[in-house]
């Protein structure tokens, strides 16, 4: 019964080895592979074993990593499944947050210096809109927006890589370097989603940031993002700053043979939550004694602070090009959309396929580039923007130069020149009142917006934070932005009736 | 992957008699659809709304990914293992001898490299290569056309120059899907007058000052159109996904998404600090296993259950072509009580009979989906994204949503864009133009992605995406199929490692209702050629298409 078979195998057998003889060349093979097995049972043994194992290995389920797993029956699984109950997918809101949707100013119609409201039908003096330079309402930008309609239609439809990259987008990306002083730019199509993808371009596991604690919640989540190793520093304390480095230049010296790790400082230039400015000359003389590079968030700076609105670097006269990565927003001064990551060729162009906003979303519409184009024009312009910088930041000059005159009920967290204005109470005044809650504090304030909006004509609003993700909290706070096309007469006017609010609000609670 | 910059000048040796370029023929389309082809031709009648009816067009080959003869697999894993053997080498040579142009990729004055990851030896030694295939400028409209600044290189593809010449080509790059984006008619004319009546831009975010009636209008005429109480607009698409899933899931949350599913989803998703699982491209039965494995396990480690699951698709895969098999997926939701985000970026405005994305599709109730996002980029040429919802989830995420309260409101001038497209799809306008597009993109994409197959190349996909994705498997053809394309009028996109699988390089082909059959035929006859010279009809499935009808 074994003889067809085992006839069959030797035939077989014979047939493939006659077939590897054929094969010129094989006799060395055959040769070499007899040679080094002779006499060698334990090498045979070895890797006769070792196939064995690999075949098995193949042929093995994948394992889990898993120690917790627990071996459940498909009838058991079913009955957890039934039983079940997942949570609601949102929680019903809070009175606070409630209100928080219901007090949201809506406007009718054309946004600008004196919108007309929904709600009331009245025009209010906007305190609040980011208006900044006046831009809204500039006929230049205007006509030259339609002109681009009538050539390009609105959207993109598509993105950078693909065909999206417009004339007009090149244009943009060449006058902002320009008009920075850096090497090259790189625009991307929100400002609230450029810094989360220029860290995360850069950063990776294992890598360290150093970011002021008082930085935006958009940085926050690039650092998250980028999974390194984060440490914070006291808000615009230098001191702290320098103890932070110098504690992990001790943690890294140990280890000499490892290769050196990418080491970022995370700052802002004008904080969106305080108003303030980062002192530029420290942080670059810091980083360059510690070799850190720098990513700088420009968004709230770039085109308002400096003589030509070239942001912080022209403040401090500093180069643009010693700052590794300068970030800033067309949203904001420019009136306009997006946001732009400066720096050198290689950092910009490394952006093109690591900066994820970037290559997976469309490009901004031709028009909203071509505005912004238009509004570096126009800073650019001597007699034009300089005049517009002037007027803004006299004007938030008058307007400061009120509200500290009450210091008893009014906290400004923001420095002089700041178009930003953050007013909180003191916090010994809340103590005073008895208000120990945030909400009520945010009631408090909410009053002030409410009454001022009524009683004196005037759109402000409070600083909106999403709360339970905030890392670094800020306090509740009224932030004002100021408008270079504003008269001083109506900012101070505008400025007295908001102190009056506050010191009314928190005498009221004593 | 190899001939970098020498054959990246493009001059035009049209060999093809036809090319339908003219301007004369671009203006009259931008007057309103030409009507150049008779509505009788479309074959449409039959293609009506019921789900039943379109279960029979399902045929077998549907979104099966057919897998190329072992040649081309094995010759596509050579050229990458010599591509970056070369450059290994180069960067090995440029470390040491070329120092000044490789500073920041290597360890200098104390500052560790400031790339030195795999993306950047991937930009620098691969796609540097064929640098003259991706982000080529363009100028105008990215209509039924698109015109490319022309561009040189003599170094390369490190730097370019530009001739100052423009390259008319029919378009199958962009995302128009129903040809919204233009420069003339009713879409255009109402953006104008809103320049005037709104501004271009809102000036801060929603909560803070930015917000308009042209917003609360334009949200309701959205949840309407998507079938939801209510919608929240984001100024970018991108970030629509990105910044909103934080404000759904949390820690102890766990997210099932897509294998394949967009990257604005994966960053959201990590943001959100849930737990994240993947499940197999479009697979509901290993859907199902993962979720009865994380049903019954519950969270890891602590085995405490999940506060909630949130399942996330996407209805029409941009690179795949496949449309999510949603009615098993709602069928699953029954039973295992997840919620349900889908993605329909790329399938709103593009599929179902009344262009109201993979829900009008399958008719399936939109009220089965928790939340259905898409983007305004594509079908509706404007910009942005939305989500919709119910009105409780919508308020929860007008003070959770990331953009909302902290990023610039959508513009004016984008929000009319959406309005009046919309108002056209939804027939408000009483012309019947919406409708018309709907129907020319449906006919379109049945038309060209059932010849290609039939010319023998293997496209992936669904038979009613738009977008078309041609397999081409090795590294070389990829720039070599954009360029010779491009030679010959024809934009279209190539894609490669890492936004594929590393064997399955593609050419896309987004399909317009913008196009004419005669450009589709032009279309076919160029990409029948260029699939000639560089031997991409590799399809074992000829035979099948051969007997079917489109």
């Amino acid at each position: 019964m074994d003889n067809p078979i085992l006839a069959a195998v030797n035939q077989t057998l014979q047939a493939s080895s006659r077939a590897i003889e054929a094969i010129p060349g094989s006799e060395i093979v055959i040769n070499y592979i007899k040679n080094s097995y002779q006499n060698d049972p334990f090498r045979v043994v070895l890797e006769l074993g070792l196939a064995v194992f690999a075949v098995k290995y193949m042929l093995s389920k994948k394992y889990r990593i898993d120690p917790s797993h627990i071996k459940l029956t498909e009838k058991e699984i079913d009955e957890l499944v039934a039983e079940w109950q997942p949570e609601p997918l949102v929680q019903p809101l809070s009175d606070i947050q409630r209100m928080e949707l219901e007090k949201t100013q809506v406007i009718a119609g054309h946004q600008g210096p004196k919108p007309k409201m929904l709600s009331s039908g009245k025009n209010l003096l906007n305190l609040a809109s980011t208006n900044f330079l006046g831009y809204i309402n500039n006929e230049d930008i205007k006509e030259k927006a339609i002109e681009t309609l009538r050539n390009y239609g609105v959207g993109s439809c598509g993105p950078p890589g693909f065909y999206g990259t417009l004339d007009v987008h090149i244009n943009l990306e060449k006058d902002i370097a320009r008009f920075l002083g850096t090497e090259k730019t790189i625009i991307y199509s929100q400002n609230f989603s450029t810094i989360s993808s220029v860290i995360a371009a850069f950063l990776k596991r294992g890598d360290i940031i150093v970011a002021d604690d008082g930085c935006n919640f958009a940085i926050q989540k690039g650092t998250q993002i980028s999974r390194s190793n984060i440490k914070w520093f006291k808000h615009n304390d230098m001191a702290d700053l320098e103890r932070v480095l110098e504690s992990i230049k001790k943690e890294t010296a140990t280890s000499k043979k490892r290769p050196l790790t990418r080491r970022f400082i995370v700052t802002e230039g004008l904080f969106q939550n305080y108003g303030d400015i980062a002192p530029l000359d420290k942080i670059m003389e810091l980083k360059e004694k510690y070799k850190y590079r720098v990513i700088l968030d420009e968004s709230n700076s770039f085109g308002i602070l400096g003589k030509n609105g070239r942001g912080l670097t022209e403040v401090f006269n500093i180069s643009p090009k010693r700052v590794d990565m300068i970030v800033g927003s067309m949203a904001t001064a420019l009136s306009g959309t997006g946001g732009f990551c400066a720096g050198s060729k290689e950092v910009v162009e490394h952006q093109r396929l690591s900066g994820q906003a970037f290559v997976f979303s469309a490009a901004m519409p031709a028009m909203l580039a071509v505005c912004a184009s238009e509004a570096i024009n126009i800073l650019e312009t001597p007699e034009k923007g300089n005049k517009l910088l002037k007027d803004m930041s006299d004007n938030a000059a008058a307007f400061r130069n009120v509200v500290v005159s009450a210091p008893q009920a009014i906290e400004v967290s923001s420095d002089v020149g700041s178009p930003i204005l953050h007013l909180r109470f003191p916090k010994n005044a809340l103590s005073a009142a008895g208000i120990t809650t945030r909400d009520d504090e945010k009631y408090l304030l909410q009053e002030i917006v409410d009454e001022v909006a009524v009683k004196d004509g005037l759109l402000i609003t409070r600083a909106k934070y999403v709360e339970n993700q905030e890392m670094f909290l800020p306090r509740p706070s009224i932030r004002i932005s100021i408008c270079a096309t504003h008269t001083r007469k109506d900012v101070e006017k505008a400025a007295q009736a908001i102190k009056a609010s506050f010191v009314k609000a928190i005498s009221k609670r004593k | 992957m190899g001939k970098g910059s020498r054959s990246a000048v493009q001059a035009s040796p049209v060999s093809l008699k036809a090319t339908p370029l003219s301007s004369q023929h671009h203006a009259k389309f931008q007057e309103g659809l030409s009507v150049k082809e008779p509505k009788e031709k479309l074959h449409w009648k039959g293609f009506s709304s019921s789900a039943k009816n379109r279960a029979l067009f399902k045929t077998s080959y549907d979104d099966i990914m057919e897998e190329p003869p072992y040649f081309y697999l094995i010759t596509t894993y050579l050229s990458y293992i010599i591509l970056s053997f070369f450059g290994h080498v180069r960067d090995f040579y440029g470390f040491r001898w070329n120092k000044k142009a490789f500073a920041h990729v290597m360890p200098s004055n104390g500052y560790a490299a400031l790339t030195s990851d795999w993306d950047s030896f991937w930009t620098r030694n691969l796609k540097m290569r064929i640098e003259d295939c991706f982000s080529i400028p363009t100028t105008l409209v990215p209509g039924r056309t698109i015109n490319m600044l022309e561009r040189v290189t003599k170094d390369y593809c490190r730097t370019f120059q530009f001739t100052g010449k423009l390259k008319e080509a029919v378009n199958l790059s962009s995302y128009n899907y129903l040809g919204f984006a233009q420069s003339t008619g009713p879409c255009a004319d109402a953006v104008e007058e809103v320049v005037h009546t709104y501004g271009l831009s809102s000036c801060g975010t929603r909560l803070e000052g930015g917000s308009s009636d042209l917003h609360t209008k334009t949200e309701e005429l959205v949840a309407e159109f998507v079938g939801k109480e209510a919608a929240l607009l984001v100024s970018m698409g991108y970030a629509t996904n990105s910044t909103t899933i934080a404000g759904l899931a949390s820690k102890g949350s766990l997210i099932i998404s897509d294998e394949l599913n967009h990257n604005s989803l994966v960053f959201g998703a990590r943001l959100s600090g849930a737990f994240i699982r993947v499940f197999r491209h479009n697979d509901a039965a290993d859907l199902e296993s993962v979720l009865r494995d994380a049903i019954s396990q519950g969270q890891p480690r602590t085995h405490r259950p999940w506060k909630n699951i949130l399942v996330i698709v996407e209805g029409l895969y941009s690179m795949e072509g496949s449309i999510v098999k949603l009615p098993e997926i709602v069928e699953l939701k029954k039973k295992y009580k997840f919620h349900l985000y889908v993605d329909e970026a790329h399938s709103v405005g593009a599929i179902g009979p009344r262009g109201r994305g993979v829900c009008d599709y399958y008719g399936v109730d939109p009220a089965e989906i928790d939340i259905l996002m898409g983007t305004f980029t594509k079908s509706f040429g404007a910009a942005g994204g939305y989500i919709c919802a119910n009105k409780e989830i919508i308020d929860h995420l007008r003070l959770a949503n990331h953009s909302s309260v902290y990023g610039e409101s959508i513009s004016p001038i984008v929000l009319q864009q959406i309005y009046t497209s919309m108002w056209s799809i939804m027939g408000r306008d009483g012309t019947g133009a919406g409708q018309e597009r709907l129907s020319r993109l449906a006919w379109n994409a049945r038309y060209l992605g059932s010849n290609l197959r039939k010319q023998g190349f293997i496209i992936y996909g669904d038979r009613d995406s738009p977008v078309i994705p041609l397999l081409l498997f090795n590294p070389a053809k990829i720039p070599a199929f954009s360029r010779e394309c491009r030679k010959r009028d024809l934009a279209v996109v190539v894609v490669g490692f890492p936004a594929t699988s590393i064997v399955a390089s593609r050419a896309r082909f987004c399909v317009s209702a913008s196009h004419t059959k005669e450009d589709l035929d032009f279309v076919l006859r160029v990409v029948s050629e260029v699939g000639d010279i560089l031997g991409l009809k590799m399809s074992s499935r000829q035979a099948l298409e051969m007997g079917m009808e489109v």
